[in-house]
Order: C-alpha cells, then sequence, then structure tokens
C-alpha cells in the first residue's frame, strides 16, 4: 500500500495534466480534450481525497490520530482539494470551462510547493493547543473560503483580461465566458468565500476562547485576515450599494486575494501563534 | 430678516448634512478601507513590546513621534477606535435609513403584482401542455403555489390567466442582520476591554496564589479566591514535543475548597465569571541543591550546600558566592541554555562579578578562566503551572453577534425576496404555460430558482394530463 505522500505526489501530475488538457480544450475550444480534462480533474480531485483520508489513518496507526489539518503541508494539500472541488461544482452548475486553467494551475502549484523540501511533510503530533474541535471547523472553513476567493481572483483576471481586449469575441479570448457570466460568478464566488471566511474567523476566535481565554489578540494572522475580510466587505458594498461592476470589482476581487495570500503565506514571515512551525 | 431665516434653517442644514454624511455608502467604503489599512502596521511593528526595544530600533526622535501616535498599541489607540466608532455611526444610520424603506416592502399594505414586467423578463420559462383546459391548468397551478409561496393571487386578464406568488420577503432583513451583529461585536469587545481583564500568574505545585499580573503592564490584581496547584504533569511525545500538560487545580474562597478542576490546555475552568486557563509551565529549584567548586589544576571537588539567597564560601578563604536567583529556560546570547542559576561572585581579591551557572552545562564556568569553576548538581526540580486568568464580561454578547452574523451572512448572500408571475394562456396546439421570476437587486439565483419551479410545475401538469 502507498503511503499518503506518493499519493499526493502522484495527484500533483494529475493536476498537471488536467491543466494542460483544460488549456488545450480553451485554445482548441474542442469539447474531447475539454471532457478529458473535466474527468482528469475529478480524478486529482478525488485521488486528492483519498491521499488525506489515507494519511488521517495514517496518523493513527502511528498513535497520534488527527486530522490532517495542522502545519503548512497538509494545508496545501487540502486548499488543492478545496480549490479543485469548488471549481468542479462550478462547472457542473454553470457549464463553464475556461476557468478550470486556474483551477488545475493553482492546486498543481500548491501541491508542487507542498513537495519542496522546504516544507516538512512529516506526520507530527499535536501540541496541546492543537488538539482542539475547534480547529477542524477553523482550517475548513478558512480554507474552503479561501479557494472561492482563489477562483474569483482567477475568474476576474480573466475578465481583465477579455474586457481589455481589442476583439473580445474572437481568437482565445473569445473562449472565455461572457462578461456577464464572469462578473456574476465573481460575485458568487465572493459571496459564497465571504461566508467561509466570516465562519473561518469565528471558529477561530471560539477555538483562541477556548485555549487562551481570548476570542481575538491582534495576532498579525489573525489581523490579516480581518484586513481580507475588510477588502472583501467594501468589495460587496460598492457592488451592491455603489453599483459597481466589471473591472472595478475585478480589480478589487485581485486585491482581495492578494490579502488573502499574504494571510496565508506572508504572516508566516512575522511573529505569532499562527506561524507554521 | 435675511440673517434670522439663515440662523433658523442653518442647524437644520448642518443637522441634515451630518446625517447625509453618516448615511453614506461612500464613508463605509472609506472607512472600511481606512481600518485595512491601517490594521497593516500593528502586524508589521510588534506591539507592546518594551520601549526600549522600540527606542533601540527607531531612535529617541522617530521612536517619540510614533510613541505619540500610539502606534506601539495602536489596536487600543484613540485613533483606531475613532475608527472603529465611526463605522459602527455609519451602519447604524445607514441601516436606519434604509430600513424604513425595507420596512414598507416588507409589510406593504397591499401587495401589488404587474403582470407586464413578468412579460419581458429574462429566464422566463414556456411550454406547451395539449389536451388541458386551461382552467384547469391554472387551479393545479394554483393549488402548488399555495403551498409554496405566500401572497398568492390569480388574476384574469386579457385571454390569459395569471397566477402570482411571492416567497422570502423576510430576508431582506438579512443585511440589517449581519450590521446588527458587527454592532454588537463592538459593543461586546468595548464591554471587554472596560470591564475585564487579563492577566497570567504561576502557582508552584502544592502553593496557592491569588495575585496575577495584567497582561501588557507590570499592574497586578487580587482575586477574590486563590488558586492552589494540588498536581502538575507534563508528558511529552518521543521526539520531545509536548504531548499535554494538565493542573489539578483548586479554587479556595474564605478557607474552603469551592472548586476543583483538571486544567488542560482547551478546557478551561470559568468561575463567577473568572476563566482560568492553562498556559504554559516552568519549573522551580528546589529549597537546596549542591554547588560545586573544582579546582581548575588539580581537579579536586568541593560540595557546599546551598539554597536560593544563601552565600556560601569559596575554597581556601578565596571570597564568597551568593546564590541570587533561578530560571527554568535561560537565554544566554540568544540560545536556550535550560535551566540556569544566577550568582554573585565576591573574590577576596578583584571585583564582584557575575556568574552564570547553567546546570545542563556544569563546565560552562570553566570559561570564566577562575581558579575555581563552578557548578550546581543534585538540584530537585518543582514545577509550577502558569496559568492565564481573564475576566470579559462582553463575551456573551460577542457569541451572540457570531451566531447572527453567521445566520445573516447566509440569508444575505444565498436567499432573496423572489416574486413569481405564472401565465396560463389558450392558444391553437393547447394551453401555453410561461413562469417569470423578479428578485431584488437582480440576484443571479432567480433564474436558477424559476428554472426549478418551472421543471416542478411541468411534472404536476403532465400528471395532470395523463390523468
Amino acid at each position: 500500500m502507498p503511503n499518503s505522500e506518493t499519493v499526493f505526489t502522484i495527484v500533483t501530475f494529475v493536476y498537471g495534466l488536467a491543466f494542460i488538457l483544460y488549456v488545450a480544450a480553451w485554445i482548441f475550444k474542442k469539447s474531447l480534450p475539454g471532457k478529458t480534462a473535466t474527468g482528469v480533474l475529478i480524478a486529482a480531485a478525488a485521488g486528492n481525497a483519498a491521499g488525506f483520508v489515507l494519511r488521517w489513518t495514517e496518523s493513527h496507526q502511528m498513535g497520534y490520530g488527527y486530522v490532517p489539518l495542522s502545519n503548512l503541508y497538509e494545508s496545501l494539500v487540502f486548499f488543492a482539494l478545496c480549490m479543485a472541488v469548488i471549481y468542479l461544482v462550478v462547472e457542473y452548475r454553470y457549464k463553464v470551462r475556461t476557468i478550470g486553467v486556474f483551477a488545475s494551475i493553482v492546486p498543481f502549484l500548491a501541491m508542487a510547493y507542498a513537495s519542496l523540501p522546504s516544507v516538512d511533510s512529516q506526520i507530527q503530533p499535536l501540541i496541546p493547543a492543537l488538539q482542539s474541535n475547534w480547529l477542524i471547523a477553523h482550517v475548513i472553513t478558512c480554507f474552503l473560503g479561501y479557494a472561492a476567493f482563489a477562483i474569483a481572483c482567477g475568474i476576474s483576471i480573466m475578465y481583465l483580461i477579455k474586457s481589455a481586449s481589442a476583439s473580445p469575441d474572437t481568437g482565445t479570448v473569445g473562449h472565455f465566458p461572457d462578461v456577464e457570466t464572469m462578473d456574476e460568478l465573481t460575485h458568487q464566488m465572493i459571496a459564497f468565500g465571504f461566508l467561509f471566511l466570516s465562519v473561518g474567523i469565528i471558529t477561530g476566535a471560539i477555538w483562541a476562547d477556548q485555549a487562551w481565554g481570548r476570542y481575538w489578540g491582534w495576532d498579525p494572522k489573525e489581523t490579516w485576515s480581518l484586513i481580507t475580510w475588510l477588502i472583501y466587505a467594501t468589495l460587496l458594498h460598492a457592488r451592491f450599494m455603489r453599483g459597481w461592476e466589471g473591472r472595478r470589482i475585478a480589480y478589487l476581487s485581485c486585491l482581495g486575494f492578494v490579502a488573502v495570500l499574504f494571510t496565508y503565506f506572508g504572516v508566516n514571515l512575522l511573529p505569532g501563534l499562527h506561524s507554521y512551525q | 430678516m435675511n440673517n434670522q431665516k439663515h440662523a433658523s434653517t442653518a442647524p437644520a442644514g448642518f443637522m441634515d448634512r451630518t446625517w447625509d454624511f453618516f448615511a453614506s455608502v461612500r464613508l463605509s467604503v472609506v472607512l472600511l478601507l481606512s481600518l485595512a489599512v491601517t490594521s497593516i502596521i500593528g502586524t508589521v511593528i510588534p506591539q507592546n513590546a518594551d520601549p526600549s526595544v522600540y527606542a533601540r530600533k527607531f531612535g529617541p526622535d522617530l521612536y517619540s513621534v510614533l510613541d505619540a501616535l500610539s502606534i506601539f498599541n495602536m489596536y487600543q489607540s484613540w485613533w483606531f477606535r475613532l475608527l472603529l466608532c465611526l463605522l459602527v455611526i455609519n451602519l447604524v444610520v445607514c441601516s436606519v435609513r434604509r430600513l424604513k424603506a425595507t420596512w414598507k416592502v416588507i409589510f406593504p399594505k397591499k401587495t401589488h403584482f404587474n403582470p407586464d414586467r413578468f412579460k419581458k423578463v429574462a429566464g422566463r420559462i414556456e411550454w406547451q401542455v395539449p389536451d388541458t383546459p386551461a382552467g384547469d391548468l391554472k387551479d393545479t397551478i394554483e393549488q402548488y403555489m399555495q403551498k409554496r409561496y405566500s401572497h398568492v393571487q390569480t388574476r384574469q386578464e386579457d385571454n390569459s390567466w395569471w397566477i402570482f406568488g411571492e416567497r422570502g420577503r423576510w430576508t431582506r432583513l438579512g443585511v440589517y442582520g449581519v450590521h446588527l451583529s458587527v454592532v454588537l461585536l463592538v459593543i461586546g469587545g468595548l464591554i471587554g476591554s472596560l470591564f475585564g481583564f487579563e492577566g497570567m500568574m504561576n502557582v508552584p505545585e502544592g502553593e496557592s496564589r491569588r495575585t496575577i499580573t495584567l497582561r501588557n503592564s507590570d499592574e497586578t490584581r487580587q482575586l477574590d479566591f486563590s488558586v492552589r496547584c494540588d498536581d502538575f504533569t507534563v508528558s511529552h511525545y518521543p521526539s520531545g514535543r509536548p504531548k499535554e500538560y494538565r493542573s489539578d487545580i483548586a479554587l479556595v474562597e474564605d478557607e474552603k475548597v469551592v472548586e476543583t478542576h483538571r486544567l488542560r490546555v482547551n478546557d478551561p475552568l470559568r468561575y463567577k465569571g473568572i476563566n482560568i486557563f492553562q498556559s504554559s509551565y516552568g519549573q522551580n529549584a528546589a529549597e537546596a541543591f549542591t554547588v560545586v567548586f573544582t579546582d581548575t589544576e588539580s581537579g579536586m571537588r568541593f560540595e557546599k550546600k546551598a539554597a536560593i539567597g544563601k552565600t556560601v564560601a569559596v575554597p581556601a578563604g578565596k571570597g564568597e558566592l551568593t546564590v541570587e536567583d533561578f530560571s527554568g529556560n535561560f537565554a544566554f546570547r540568544g540560545h536556550n541554555v535550560g535551566p540556569a542559576f544566577l550568582a554573585s561572585l565576591n573574590p577576596s581579591s578583584g571585583k564582584q562579578r557575575p556568574v552564570l551557572l547553567p546546570v545542563n552545562y556544569p563546565k560552562f564556568d570553566r570559561m570564566r578562566g577562575g581558579e575555581y569553576a563552578i557548578s550546581i548538581e543534585d538540584v530537585a526540580y518543582t514545577y509550577y503551572t502558569g496559568l492565564q486568568v481573564t475576566r470579559d464580561p462582553g463575551v456573551p454578547l460577542v457569541y451572540i453577534s457570531f451566531a447572527l452574523m453567521i445566520l445573516a451572512c447566509y440569508v444575505t448572500f444565498f436567499m432573496f425576496q423572489q416574486k413569481i408571475g405564472i401565465e396560463v394562456q389558450d392558444s391553437d396546439t393547447g394551453v401555453r404555460v410561461a413562469v417569470g421570476g423578479i428578485s431584488e437587486r437582480r440576484r443571479p439565483g432567480i433564474k436558477t430558482a424559476v428554472r426549478r419551479l418551472a421543471a416542478k410545475l411541468q411534472k404536476q401538469t403532465n400528471q395532470r394530463t395523463a390523468g
């Protein structure tokens, strides 16, 4: 039986293959590579989920028994899974395949990053503060939010490219979904992400209250998640109340995702409770 | 006259303008972004460190400027709180102003549907039903709509039957729920910072303490009860990482034990509004240990029993050594050398000097190059448990706001008011049924809702045809 790390290595390449097929489907606008791409991405997500369960089992066999969501390696793997699954639901409901280019390259990069030697992939027992069910709820909801924001950012970039293009309805750019669909999808993804980010921050606050006796401590990661929340709150108000649409929303969506990335990775450069060991 | 008139309108104008200022969404956007941008400062500059650290880092001039702006404690600063306050006022004013209009939408005197609006609406779905009288179809659809929608109305216009229905009016309140939750959250936070406290106490095993040291200050505070640590245990994984640490503690009030608890990380004790958390632990050196003087030339050992605060004589009348302090984790030039004693050596000739005596590195003192190298042995440790003690009367309100925020966010983003208009019309080839839907703010979900309703109705009308 292969170990979870081997499974994740294979899954990385399957994501890479899905990316190549999505690019082919986008450029040639053929349905066969498109359908194959979807199939391959489903296979990658299934493998990703299987690896997750396998790692969970392995941790039990080692006698630690924890849900594998506790370090950078495990979070990257879970992030890839969230993103692939959310995208597949979007693809199924909206019949849009070009976004798959983003939704396969980002999981591929996340998994590739996880496989770097600098990212510790060992199953490590949990220190006491991490032994909490609130941690599981906190990480799952945060990463569903992050993944939705990542997809929103991908769509926003496509939107910016298409709306700046001199001939938006022809060539490869023409194969993008129409701008209205993209605008609507960005909004849907951000609404979804915002709800999950809120739940993520709240479950994190409850966990902090259980573990350290304060629900909020202005730790850099907490603060950056709030900054992210504020940016997306701004976006939602600008859209609903001031009627912003199109390019301006797309820019804000990209800015929001930069904040997400900083919350995720950048904060490790700053001191605090959340820095991954 | 003119002057007087001016004077009488000016205050009203000012009030209106103030009101308008606070009711603008532009202000909300500016405030949200200002909070986001200023929040970054505190993540880049570590907060509440020792003033000397900042003074060294920024230099005295920049330090005094930054200190005056409360940059080193920015989240509690007047200007950050002012931004929060403005946001809350803005939120309340905006909500109050819009709630009036929303209230009329939710509780209108009369529900009115305009067929023309449904004729042109995007995403309208039409189909034909053969061999069924329009009147019967109308009844079937009406019955179905009565079950699923409220305010159902049926009307005949020109040659068509129109069936209208509506649902989810109340979901328009969702956004007010989100705003209310933010207000409650800020109030809860304010209550916590005004009436709460957060501190630490170290309780050695077998002893009691009732004084806590407040966070980010040297202030202390007395609790109404004392905390006794009956037992402390720490277990490690084979790798050396801590697995669990726990304290059996008892709360003693008026010499009576009022509460006992096995305190673990993530499993606090709450008593009379005060929360006690397992936060850290450390080692204390026991009363007695042995100071060893080793002659650096002959290697001969001289052992002396000692204790903290006690002075022992250096062999051959070469002076005295006073053991002053102990630290469980001493940092020597940035490296943790573990448990260490701090002592003061007063030689018979020469100047008094401090010496560091790490227990795990008995040869450490040889670096000093003295006649005798000093080390410490036979240390019996006792543990002390590090407890975080907090009181935050704002927490219940904060938790209520959390629940409200999640619920209201869901309602705001994923539910919406929908109005449905169904046209049933006789035509040459049978009866034509068309379903159209209108939502507030052109919500994308309305098309899906119409699609689903149409599918359900098609099933119903087909059954009707089959029967």
